[in-house]
C-alpha cells in the first residue's frame, strides 16, 4: 500500500509539472505582450522594455520556464500587477472558500448519490427506482448556474429560508450560506453518482460471492455493506475524483452568482482585468488540487479493494 | 404425473435410520415472459443421514435447481409450485426468508461451482471465515483459531498465514479448499456441493473429491453432491439420483446403479462417459436429440424422443418410479412388472 501510494504521488508531481509547462507555453502563444497589457496603449517603449525586464520576459523561453519552476518551488507565484501583493497570498486567501464549497458539494453528491443509487438498486423496477432514474437524468441535464439561479429564486427570494449573498460570518451563518451554492453544484452530481452506483450495485449483486454470503445466512444489511457496496462504490469514487475539475468550473459560475469570495470569483475578476499573474497562480493551484483529488480517489479505491493495489 | 404417486415404491431402505431430508413431490417453476418453465417436476427423493447422495444429469436437467431449492437460494423468478421438503419436522418448501436465514450457514451450508468468484474479493480469507461465525458468542481470537483449525482440516499449507491473504492471492484449488473449510466450519447437517470440481483441472478434482470424502466421514454430515462427472460420483457417493428434464429418472445405491442401470437414460449416460471408452475413436458417443421444452413437458415419458427402447406406452403414459429391487428405482415402463408379463 505504501509503495503504491508513493508511486501514485510521484506520478502526480509529474502531471503537475507537465501541466505547468503547458500553461506557461500557452501564455506565450496567446497574442499580445503582457507588459503592453499592463501598461496600456499609451506607454513609452522605454517603460515597456523596463517592465519586460522586470517580469523576466526578455530572457529566452526555456530560461523563463525554468525560472518559473524555480519560483513555484519557492512558493513565489509573482505579484499582482495592480497592487503588487504576492499572488500566492491572494490565492491562498481565497482558496478556503472554494475548497469548503467544493467539499460540501461532494458531500451532497456522495451521500445523496450513493444512498439513492443503493436504494434504487435494491428496489429496482419499483416506482421509486423509476422516479430516481427520471430525477437523475433531469439533474444531470441542468447546468450548475441554472440550478444556482433557480435555487436563489425559490429558497432565498420566495421562501426566504436561506441567504443568497456572500459567505457569512461565524460558524452557523457560514453553514447556512453554504447550503444553496453547494447544492447548486452538487445536485447534478447526485444524478451521476446515483446512476453509476445503481448500475454497479446491480452488477455486483449478481456475482457468486454475494450468493455465497447469503448461503451463510449473513444479514442482508451486512451483505449490502461489505459484499456489495464496498465494490460497487468504486466507480463513483473515481467519478467524483476526476469530477473535481468540473466542480471547479461550476464553482466559477456559482461563486459569481452567489457573490461568494473564492478562486472562481478571483479568476473571473483577474481575467476581466487581464491580471495574468493572478490567473496563472490561481489556475496553477487549482491544477494542483485537481491532481491531488485524483490521487486521493485512487488511494481510496486502493484502500477499498486490495486487487487495485497491485495494478501499477 | 398425478397417477404415478400411488404406485411409487417405498423409499430407499436406510438401515433403520430416518433420512435427513425427505423431498416429496417437489415442483419448481421459473416465470419467464414466454410462459412458466417447469424446471423440477414431482421430485421425490431422500437425502440419507450421514451419507453422500450424488445428483447427476446433463446441463439443464434441474440438478442445480434442486440443490438451490434445498438452501432457499432459488432465483427471484422461481417459485415452489408444490410438494414438501421435510427436514426434522420442518417443511423447507414453506419457509419465510427470515427462517431460511436462520438455517443457512448453520444447519445447511453450500460449496459453489466456481471458487474463483465465490469468495469476497475485497475481504481477507480470515475475515470471511470469522464473518460466517457471527452467530457464535465467542471472541475474535477464538474465531480466528477455529478458522485456522479448519484451514488445516482441508490441508491448506501454511494455514495460519493464509488468514491475512486476499482471495486473488490464492490459486483456484486453494480457494476451493477455503470454501470447503468455510462450509465445514459451520458444522452443517447438510452440505450441498454444486459441481465443486467442475472449474478445477483433473488432478485437483481428484484431490478435492478425496478430501471431501475424508472430511465427510470425519464430520458425519450428509452431503448432496451435484455433478455431471460420473467418475467423481462413483468415487464419492453412497447413493445416486439421475435426473433428466426436471425429474428423477433413476435412483439407488451407487454401486448397484453403476453396475446395473435400469433406465435407458442412465445406460446412455454411462455409454457416453469418456472414462469408459477403451478403444481409440474419432467421435465420442453422444445421446442424439435434445432436452424437451420444459415450458410444455411431454405427456408420456420425458426421455422417449431420445430413447432407443421407446414403445407405444411411452407416448401416452407418464412412467412412475418403478421399484427395481434393492432400493433401486427407475422411471421407465420397462421396469414395470406388468410389461414382463405382457
Amino acid at each position: 500500500m505504501l509503495l503504491y501510494a508513493s508511486q501514485r504521488l510521484v506520478l502526480s508531481v509529474v502531471i503537475v509539472m507537465v501541466a505547468v509547462s503547458i500553461l506557461t507555453l500557452m501564455l506565450h502563444v496567446v497574442p499580445g505582450d503582457p507588459a503592453v497589457m499592463i501598461l496600456g496603449p499609451r506607454a513609452t517603449p522605454e517603460l515597456i522594455e523596463q517592465t519586460r525586464e522586470a517580469m523576466g520576459l526578455d530572457k529566452p523561453l526555456p530560461v523563463q520556464i525554468v525560472t518559473f519552476f524555480g519560483n513555484i518551488l519557492r512558493g513565489d507565484l509573482g505579484q499582482d500587477v495592480f497592487t503588487g501583493r504576492e499572488v500566492s497570498q491572494i490565492v491562498f486567501e481565497q482558496l478556503p472558500y472554494t475548497l469548503i464549497l467544493i467539499s460540501v458539494s461532494i458531500l451532497w453528491a456522495a451521500v445523496l448519490g450513493i444512498a439513492l443509487g443503493c436504494y434504487s438498486a435494491l428496489r429496482r423496477n419499483t416506482w421509486l427506482d423509476t422516479l430516481t432514474g427520471v430525477l437523475s437524468v433531469g439533474t444531470i441535464s441542468i447546468p450548475a448556474f441554472v440550478m444556482a439561479l433557480y435555487s436563489v429564486l425559490v429558497f432565498a427570494v420566495w421562501l426566504q429560508w436561506l441567504p443568497a449573498i456572500g459567505a457569512g460570518e461565524g460558524f452557523w451563518d457560514r453553514v447556512t450560506h453554504l447550503i444553496l451554492p453547494s447544492f447548486a453544484i452538487g445536485v447534478s452530481w447526485v444524478g451521476y453518482v446515483s446512476r453509476i452506483v445503481r448500475a454497479s450495485m446491480l452488477e455486483v449483486m449478481g456475482q457468486p460471492h454475494v450468493r455465497m454470503a447469503r448461503a451463510y445466512g449473513l444479514p442482508d444489511r451486512w451483505i449490502t455493506r461489505s459484499h456489495i457496496l464496498k465494490i460497487a462504490v468504486q466507480p463513483a469514487v473515481t467519478l467524483i475524483g476526476t469530477g473535481v475539475a468540473h466542480l471547479f468550473s461550476a464553482a466559477v459560475f456559482v461563486e459569481v452568482i452567489f457573490a461568494r469570495p473564492g478562486i472562481g470569483a478571483l479568476i473571473v475578476q483577474a481575467v476581466n482585468e487581464r491580471n495574468y499573474p493572478i490567473v496563472l497562480g490561481a489556475v496553477l493551484v487549482t491544477t494542483g488540487i485537481i491532481v491531488l483529488a485524483t490521487l486521493i480517489s485512487d488511494l481510496v479505491i486502493a484502500w477499498l479493494d486490495p486487487r487495485q493495489r497491485e495494478d501499477m | 404425473m398425478v397417477s404415478s404417486v400411488a404406485t411409487e415404491p417405498d423409499r430407499q431402505p436406510e438401515g433403520g435410520t430416518e433420512p435427513l431430508v425427505r423431498i416429496d413431490g417437489l415442483s419448481v417453476e421459473f416465470a419467464t415472459p414466454r410462459g412458466a418453465i417447469h424446471a423440477l417436476r414431482d421430485i421425490t427423493l431422500d437425502v440419507p443421514r450421514g451419507k453422500v447422495l450424488g445428483l447427476v444429469g446433463e446441463s439443464g436437467c434441474g440438478k442445480s435447481t434442486l440443490a438451490y431449492s434445498l438452501i432457499g437460494l432459488l432465483a427471484e423468478n422461481a417459485r415452489v409450485a408444490g410438494g414438501r421438503i421435510d427436514m426434522d419436522g420442518q417443511n423447507l418448501a414453506q419457509l419465510k426468508p427470515k427462517e431460511w436465514r436462520a438455517l443457512r450457514g448453520k444447519r445447511i451450508s453450500m460449496i459453489f461451482q466456481d471458487p474463483m468468484t465465490s469468495l469476497n474479493p475485497v475481504t481477507t480469507i480470515g475475515q470471511q471465515m470469522m464473518d460466517i461465525q457471527y452467530r457464535e458468542k465467542v471472541g475474535r481470537a477464538e474465531m480466528r483459531a477455529r478458522a485456522v483449525e479448519f484451514l488445516e482440516q482441508v490441508q491448506l499449507p501454511d494455514a495460519a498465514s493464509k488468514l491475512d491473504a486476499y482471495p486473488h492471492q490464492l490459486s483456484g484449488g486453494m480457494r476451493q479448499r477455503v470454501c470447503i473449510a468455510m462450509a465445514l466450519l459451520t458444522r452443517p447437517d447438510l452440505l450441498i456441493a454444486d459441481e465443486p470440481t467442475t472449474a478445477l483441472d483433473a488432478t485437483l478434482e481428484m484431490q478435492i473429491v478425496t478430501l471431501l470424502r475424508e472430511l465427510q466421514e470425519k464430520f458425519g454430515c450428509s452431503v448432496l453432491f451435484v455433478s455431471h462427472h460420473l467418475g467423481t460420483v462413483a468415487e464419492l457417493c453412497d447413493e445416486v439420483a439421475v435426473m433428466y428434464a426436471g425429474e428423477v429418472v433413476e435412483r439407488g445405491d451407487v454401486a448397484q446403479v453403476f453396475r446395473d442401470p435400469c433406465h435407458p437414460y442412465t445406460q446412455a449416460l454411462f455409454e457416453c462417459d469418456p472414462a469408459r471408452i477403451r478403444e481409440a475413436t474419432r467421435r465420442l458417443p453422444t445421446i442424439p436429440g435434445t432436452l424437451p421444452d420444459l415450458r410444455r413437458p411431454p405427456a408420456g415419458c420425458a426421455f422417449r424422443a431420445r430413447c432407443p427402447k421407446a414403445f407405444e406406452r411411452c407416448m401416452t403414459d407418464h412412467p412412475p418410479l418403478y421399484d427395481a429391487g434393492g432400493g433401486q428405482a427407475a422411471r421407465c415402463h420397462l421396469n414395470d412388472p406388468a410389461e414382463d408379463r405382457a
